[in-house]
């Protein structure tokens, strides 16, 4: 068995209710547990794009990519290495507002982290912060000290080093 | 501003008609050229069925006696004739009937459209009577499937799914229609689908590959051909034909590939697999080159991967690019359709007859035919055995009949000595192994090809798993003929009971009722044979019979199939006895 890599993949596909479960399907059907999944609008009008991060071996990446590819309504899907991508998560920490005065540490770490404070009551106060995944798990590690209320985190987005040639594609598509 | 758009719409086609959502269902069948469909009828799709009734002198509805019936009829109908089979039914367990037969038809690359009923758009969701999320459940066995919820969507949507259905690597798909939106009225008009930007149903072949793959083929000392179904999908039987004719290459079928190459034919040296014969599958590890066309190296065919084929150079002909080294690793893929890749490659080969390395495949056949064939065709022993009963079919009907069966040992036994000189004559259940499969497929072979003789070889297991549409048969006066091998066990799974479990029968042996007397109880001509003396006039009846005829033979209990390949063995560890 080779090794096991983070894989960033990419598909464009059309707008479709029941394509998730479609695409899903084909991980769980291997039992493979996805580790973040992302659905937005893309470059492209009407075109969605998926962004989803797994992890396993190349070759079971490959055969993957070849299973998404194949459903009707996926016009490409892409897998890159960690490498190959420029990511971004994001994450939100709710903590106690009484916190952010008795606790002057807090703000440093604010600061430092480059976070943003989001909004700010009595009882409590919201931050929120981007960057790569190891920065946000460092950021929950010192903010787990004082207590947080509530913590959530994103799905991986991201976007590739190298071109991705979709857009010639989908034109030479539409003749 | 809706209204506006109306208008506008019918100032710009003067053919629009204001009809139900249920008459554009059928509307739209009648424009994709389906004259027959195979269904039952419920609660969510009764407008359909109405309409079904206004319009009986131009499509045919045939009433199985299951919904899993209705799927595998129109398998039975797709296999025979190239056509998309059209399966109906409604909501809840309606739908989820359907579901074999629809696993089936994917993994065995069956065109298909099947059509449910839904409760209304209101309901969904609510856990109404007979909802079922059919969709969701679907999904996974599903080449494409579609909920429509307005009567609108119906005309595009049905024409996207015969699209799919039957281009690139045919497949199932489902459409699940609302009670309401079958309901409703609007302005029909139907243009078929021609394309759609997301799917590319046939890969673009590339020249360099071709060229490649010709090369190793006219280098080759030990060329080995394994074709599947995909020949017979892209109809390219000619081509393939023309090229092992030039190239002088033995060639094996999968299960799904048989029929497509005469069984006589010079270079025909038989299956491959599990219970494949001795030759192709031993020279597997033998060969220089293994050209694979349309097929998919299933686990059946390969048996252990790491020792299948590994001193050979690997050429793979396949239209769908998941398939290319999914399983086995390819020295060059050619990417598209198998007719016009091998009418492009016929040019770019040599003339060859490779006549030494064709005596190795002799040689073996003479292997299996001391130790298995003569014994399977020729018995000596008083119990009659299903081999024999194959010849006499292959006799009688001159190889002409097209041979539906189930899913065991029968099964391997009919594909193993079946004759077959036209194409599309092997109709079976192969990478789902459905047991049940065959009865209901030949009622859809025989009505999509009345001029065929269509024979139905089941086992007692499978029999029993769809005996009900027996019912059909009798209602339709589908001229099918049934034979029955009746060993009363479950024989393939008996048969590793006792090679695997240390003959633990465990559930495996059947007491069987009276199957001829099922058989008149549904006014079908019936007789049993227990003796060889008996067989030959008993087929030659059945045969000579112009309705539907029912025939029992009372084979050998504990046959057991070979050869064989163990599970996690190696083709060329294939067993004789």
């Amino acid at each position: 068995m080779s090794a096991q890599i983070i894989y960033t993949v990419s598909i464009y596909t059309e707008n479709n209710i029941g394509l998730l479960n479609r695409i899903s399907a084909i991980f769980q059907r291997r039992h493979i547990n996805i580790e973040s999944i992302n659905s937005s609008v893309s470059e492209i009008e009407n075109v969605t794009k998926w962004i989803m991060v797994v992890k396993l071996s190349e070759e079971q990446m490959k055969k993957i990519i070849g299973q998404i590819e194949k459903q009707v309504e996926v016009i490409k899907a892409y897998y890159h290495t960690e490498e190959e991508t420029i990511y971004q998560e994001s994450c939100m920490f709710k903590i106690k507002s009484n916190l952010l005065f008795d606790e002057r540490h807090i703000q440093n770490i604010i600061k430092e982290s480059n976070s943003r404070i989001v909004t700010v009551n009595k009882d409590f106060f919201v931050i929120e912060k981007s960057g790569r995944k190891e920065e946000i798990d460092l950021l929950y590690r010192e903010l787990n000290v004082f207590g947080i209320m509530q913590f959530t985190r994103s799905g991986r987005i991201a976007v590739t080093k190298d071109e991705m040639k979709i857009s010639t594609m989908l034109a030479a598509l539409q003749h | 501003m809706e209204a506006e758009t109306i208008k506008q719409t019918h100032k710009s086609s003067q053919k629009a008609e204001h009809i139900s959502g249920s008459e554009a269902v059928i509307k739209c069948l009648l424009a994709e050229g389906v004259d027959i469909l195979y269904g039952y009828p419920g609660g969510a799709i009764m407008p359909v069925y109405d309409e079904l009734y206004k319009y009986q002198d131009k499509i045919h509805h045939v009433l199985t006696r299951h919904e899993q019936g209705a799927t595998h009829a129109a398998q039975g109908y797709a296999r025979i004739s190239g056509k998309v089979g059209v399966a109906i039914a409604t909501s809840g367990p309606g739908a989820t009937n359907l579901i074999t037969g629809i696993a089936d038809a994917q993994i065995d690359s069956t065109p298909m459209v099947c059509i449910t009923g839904q409760v209304g758009s209101h309901l969904l969701g609510t856990d109404a009577f007979q909802e079922t999320d059919i969709i969701g459940i679907s999904t996974p066995v599903t080449k494409w499937n579609h909920q429509i919820t307005k009567a609108s969507e119906i005309p595009e949507v049905l024409a996207k799914a015969f699209y799919i259905a039957k281009t690139g690597r045919p497949g199932p798909v489902l459409v699940d229609i609302t009670k309401d939106a079958q309901f409703e009225l609007f302005d029909f008009k139907y243009e078929k689908c021609t394309r759609i930007r997301s799917y590319v149903p046939v890969p673009k072949t590339d020249k360099k590959a071709l060229k490649e793959a010709a090369k190793l083929i006219n280098n080759a000392k030990k060329p080995l051909i394994v074709w599947g179904q995909g020949v017979i999908l892209s109809k390219a039987e000619a081509e393939f034909k023309a090229v092992i004719e030039k190239a002088g290459i033995p060639s094996a079928w999968t299960i799904l590939g048989a029929s497509a190459l005469p069984t006589s034919h010079y270079l025909n040296i038989g299956m491959v697999g599990m219970h494949g014969n001795y030759a192709p599958n031993v020279l597997t590890n033998d060969c220089d080159v293994l050209i694979a066309i349309g097929m998919r190296f299933d686990d059946r065919v390969t048996g252990d991967l790491s020792r299948y084929a590994k001193q050979a150079k690997v050429v793979h002909f396949e239209i769908d690019p998941a398939e290319v080294d999914k399983n086995v690793k390819t020295d060059v893929a050619v990417l598209g359709d198998a007719k016009a890749s091998l009418k492009s490659l016929l040019p770019l080969l040599n003339k060859n007859s490779h006549k030494d390395w064709h005596q190795k495949f002799k040689d073996l056949y003479n292997i299996e035919y001391e130790k298995v064939i003569k014994n399977d065709l020729h018995p000596t022993k008083e119990g009659l055995t299903m081999g024999e009963v194959l010849k006499e079919i292959n006799t009688q009907t001159k190889g002409e009949a097209a041979i539906v069966s189930d899913v065991g040992q029968h099964q391997m036994i009919a594909c193993r000595y079946a004759n077959f000189n036209k194409t599309k004559s092997n109709i079976t259940s192969g990478g789902l192994g459905t047991m049940g499969f065959a009865l209901p497929a030949a009622i859809g072979a025989k009505m999509a090809a009345p001029e065929r003789e269509v024979v139905a070889i089941i086992g007692d297991g499978g029999y029993q798993m769809t005996i009900q549409e027996l019912g059909t048969i009798f209602q339709q006066k589908v001229p099918v003929k049934i034979v029955v091998l009746n060993n009363e066990f479950l024989g393939m799974v008996r048969q590793w009971q006792q090679l695997f479990f240390d003959k633990r029968y465990a559930s495996t042996e059947m007491t069987n009722p009276d199957f001829v007397a099922i058989a008149k109880g549904y006014f079908i001509e019936a007789k049993k044979v227990t003796t060889r003396k008996d067989l030959k006039a008993a087929v030659k009846e059945m045969i000579a019979t112009d309705g539907p005829y029912f025939l029992e033979v009372r084979v050998e209990k504990e046959d057991n199939v070979f050869p064989m390949i163990p599970t996690g063995a190696s083709v060329s560890d294939i067993r004789l006895e």
